[in-house]
């Protein structure tokens, strides 16, 4: 088990990608190890939320590779990649607005693994989550931001992925609620789950991830260890303000 | 551009000479393809920038119909009775086409509340039974040749007139085309409020395009009523109709001059021979390969026969609107 | 009140149900793929002609029949999802709702081509209720409870199982389905049959009062575009309603007036109102 863990679950090997004549990523390896949280940082536009699409099948990178323990998802469809066990919080939660929570939540077990479980599974998220407990009949549009978030990182959680990807769960939030949203990936991370975070709020981040790569411009820049990062002279000055 | 017009000035010297050597049946065709191409060019004035009406038989019904019962039951001669059907049909467009581009009714819904309004003058024809035969049809009163009549029954001499009508609705096509307005058109087809906001008056443009588009449309229908001497429902009014114009004028290429000419050209050809070809006894056989056809069309070749010839000899992708 | 008005507004509420059927159909299909089946009513002809042909030819039971020909339609719906509308799901929506045109003209000529142009029927004449001074139609009133018995049934699958809620899904987020481990090509074929299906249901609904002929689609085909306008493209629970409206229009007309004015009169308040709402009538 030690020898799987400390092994690249999902990695990243020279991908490039991009929409239409537009490229976004460059040259980008990157991994994630079992049981870890690692953070992507970088300003807006550098590229973000492309790698998280590239990773969850939205988008087909142009060049390089992507696995993910013995399979490749370079040209997977974004369905299967979900069944092998990567969920993706996509950016601005995009809930499904008419849709109740439970209803929500029905689609993030719509594969037939996930299918199987559900009723437990549904009573794991509303545990974990006891206030979409209270709102399941409510259509998710009419929820607040943060219990906005916490649905969508419930049906993420419903497939039970081996890695969750987060794409900036705390954008448009007010600055309280952004400490209960860093608050929920916390507990996730103590649920055992690994997950891969892309963020803009530098600080906060590198406070919950074990490792983190700096994004600029489409490349990596940087990476290394939070502590590491955190202590970096180009991160404090144009990310932290310090 | 003037070789285009020389070229064009000798086609049309030789398609007027065409009656001297032509059999009736031919000239059956050609007078209908003529007429047609006439109905299909004006529906693409419109067509062309995004204004897709799937009701232009109302027009062509109104055309049809209103001079023919002018002149059945007060003697009224086409020369006026045309006029005030293409006016009626022109007013009938204003009333549905300032209303929708006020609300910016677009797309779908655009394409289905034409289609109801075609609906509505097939159905009035066909309740006002009493007057105009309702299914069965009616015939316009027949004297022989005479210009007040506007009625000719040597076909060689109505194939002049539908030549000479057909070679207006190119002018008429190309004046648009020529104009500031066409490009003002494109502009709100790509983006109406992008559009509005750079100065393009939206209303005064679509309306333009929309109203010579009905009135030319009426035109066709009058003519045709004079040529065959004969109406019903379901040849000039109805959604069959309607759609018909749609698929001949796309399938030609409604972005090109000739595109609608070629349309017509097409799907009569096509009908002709296939009716040759099946005879009779397979009624709806020629009419099955001809849907089957349109189809493929609207996959494979999005801008028309003349359209895809054009991007073809432009040497570069053709390009899809939309 | 007017025995004969009730007897009117009886039968457009039992007419509305078949509308509401078809509207269901075809705004299931628009608001999922977002394309217009123009040639819908066609399908419901091509299932009519099934149902004929499977009694009147084949022999056999109308029930067997009906259960044949609505997986029929379904499938008919599945191939035009898959011949027509998936080459150009991509293209301006006018080249779809204009290919479907196509097929408006194909299966018109097919059915011609099969049937000639005269006038069937099942054959089975169905009783006449009398209920004191008003008489009607025991296939007007069966059409009527299936109708709702079938919009009842898909409102379970829709809100109920796990296809149902993707369906309702797809119409409001379309780009996200993957990462709900959802394959968009699969929801929309399942979506194309179920509306086939629907036709094929309404297909059976119509022969028992209708005679079929192959361009019977023109007659209620222009109507159904109408109501699911009226009640919002894609908005199903606002083209159930619109069906009853204006199904009550055409009755209550149709009864003063002759038909053809009672469809004058719908589609001119369609215009109408389409002109002063035009994101339909029942949308916030």
């Amino acid at each position: 088990m030690t020898a799987t863990a400390n092994a690249a679950t999902l990695s990243l090997t020279s991908v490039s990608a991009g929409y239409g004549s537009f490229a976004a990523l460059f040259d980008v390896s990157l991994e994630v190890r079992l049981g870890e949280a690692v953070g992507v940082i970088g300003p807006n536009g550098a590229g973000k939320t492309t790698l998280m699409r590239v990773i969850s099948g939205l988008l087909r990178p142009r060049r390089g590779e992507i696995g993910f323990g013995a399979q490749s998802l370079s040209s997977m469809p974004a369905h299967a990649i979900l069944a092998a066990g990567i969920a993706h919080v996509p950016e601005n939660r995009r809930l499904f607005p008419r849709l109740t929570v439970e209803e929500n939540l029905r689609m993030g077990a719509f594969i037939p693994a996930a299918r199987r479980h559900y009723g437990e599974r549904l009573a794991w998220i509303y545990e974990l989550f006891p206030r979409l407990r209270e709102r399941r009949h409510q259509p998710a549009g009419t929820m607040s931001g943060g219990e906005q978030q916490m649905c969508a990182i419930g049906r993420a959680l419903m497939s039970k992925p081996k890695i969750l990807l987060m794409d900036e769960p705390s954008a448009g939030l007010a600055p309280l609620v952004v400490d209960q949203v860093f608050e929920l990936v916390r507990r996730i991370r103590s649920e055992g789950f690994t997950v891969l975070i892309v963020e803009q709020n530098v600080q906060q981040v590198l406070d919950v991830v074990d490792r983190a790569y700096l994004l600029e411009s489409g490349h990596i820049r940087l990476s290394g260890t939070a502590p590491e990062v955190a202590r970096d002279d180009h991160i404090r000055r144009a990310y932290m303000g310090l | 551009m003037s070789a285009r017009l020389i070229a064009g000035v000798v086609a049309a010297i030789l398609i007027a000479l065409v009656p001297l050597a032509a059999s009736d049946y031919l000239l059956h065709i050609a007078v209908q393809i003529l007429l047609w191409s006439f109905v299909y060019t004006a529906w693409a004035i419109m067509g062309r920038f995004g204004l897709v009406s799937l009701g232009h038989g109302a027009f062509l019904g109104i055309g049809g119909y209103v001079p023919a019962l002018l002149w059945n039951f007060y003697g009224v001669t086409p020369w006026i009775g045309i006029p005030v059907s293409v006016a009626l049909a022109a007013l009938l467009a204003l009333a549905v086409a300032y209303p929708a581009t006020r609300v910016r009714v677009v797309g779908h819904y655009y394409a289905l509340v034409t289609l109801a309004l075609g609906q509505v003058v097939a159905l009035v024809i066909i309740a006002l039974r009493d007057i105009t035969g309702g299914s069965l049809g009616m015939t316009p009163r027949a004297v022989g040749f005479s210009w007040f009549a506007l009625q000719f029954p040597a076909k060689s001499q109505f194939y002049l007139l539908a030549l000479v009508v057909w070679i207006a609705g190119l002018a008429v096509w190309l004046w648009l085309d020529r104009g500031t307005g066409s490009r003002a058109l494109e502009a709100i087809n790509e983006d109406e409020a992008a559009a509005a906001s750079i100065g393009i008056n939206v209303m005064r443009e679509k309306l333009r395009v929309t109203l010579i588009s009905a009135a030319l449309t009426a035109l066709g229908g009058a003519l045709f009523v004079q040529y065959l001497m004969y109406v019903n429902p379901e040849t000039v009014a109805g959604v069959g109709v309607s759609l018909q114009i749609v698929f001949a004028a796309i399938a030609g290429g409604m972005y090109s001059l000739l595109g609608p000419t070629v349309g017509a050209l097409f799907t009569i050809a096509l009908t002709e021979s296939l009716r040759i070809y099946f005879g009779t006894s397979f009624i709806g056989a020629a009419n099955t390969i001809y849907g089957a056809l349109l189809v493929l069309f609207i996959i494979f070749l999005p801008r028309g026969i003349l359209g895809g010839i054009e991007a073809l000899l432009a040497r570069r992708p053709a390009a899809v609107r939309g | 009140m007017d025995i004969f008005l009730l007897e009117a507004v009886i039968n457009g509420i039992l007419l509305g149900g078949v509308l509401a059927l078809l509207a269901l159909g075809l705004n299931l299909i628009f608001g999922v793929i977002d394309v217009v089946w123009i040639a819908y009513a066609e399908l419901v002809m091509s299932g009519m002609y099934a149902v004929y042909w499977l009694t009147n030819a084949q022999g056999w039971p109308v029930l067997l029949a009906c259960a044949a020909a609505i997986l029929f339609v379904a499938l008919l719906g599945v191939l035009v999802h898959l011949l027509i509308i998936q080459p150009i799901l991509g293209s301006a929506p006018i080249n779809q709702l204009l290919a479907t045109g196509g097929l408006l003209f194909f299966l018109q000529s097919l059915a011609t081509l099969l049937f000639g142009t005269d006038f069937r029927n099942l054959g089975v004449r169905l009783p006449i209720i009398e209920l004191g001074d008003i008489f009607i139609s025991f296939a007007r009133l069966l059409a009527f409870v299936v109708a709702l018995l079938g919009a009842a049934a898909l409102y379970l699958f829709l809100s109920r199982t796990f296809l149902g809620t993707a369906i309702r899904a797809v119409a409001q987020d379309r780009d996200i389905m993957g990462l709900m481990g959802v394959d968009q090509r699969r929801i929309y074929l399942i979506t194309s049959a179920i509306g086939g299906g629907l036709a094929g249901l309404a297909a059976c609904l119509l022969l028992l009062q209708y005679d079929v002929h192959p361009f019977i689609g023109l007659t209620f085909g222009p109507i159904t575009f109408m109501i699911c306008v009226l009640g919002g493209l894609g908005n199903m629970i606002g083209g159930f309603v619109a069906a009853f409206v204006i199904s009550q229009i055409i009755a209550v007309t149709g009864y003063y007036l002759s038909i053809e004015a009672s469809y004058v009169l719908a589609f001119v308040v369609f215009i109408v109102l389409i002109l002063i709402r035009p994101q339909g009538l029942f949308s916030k």
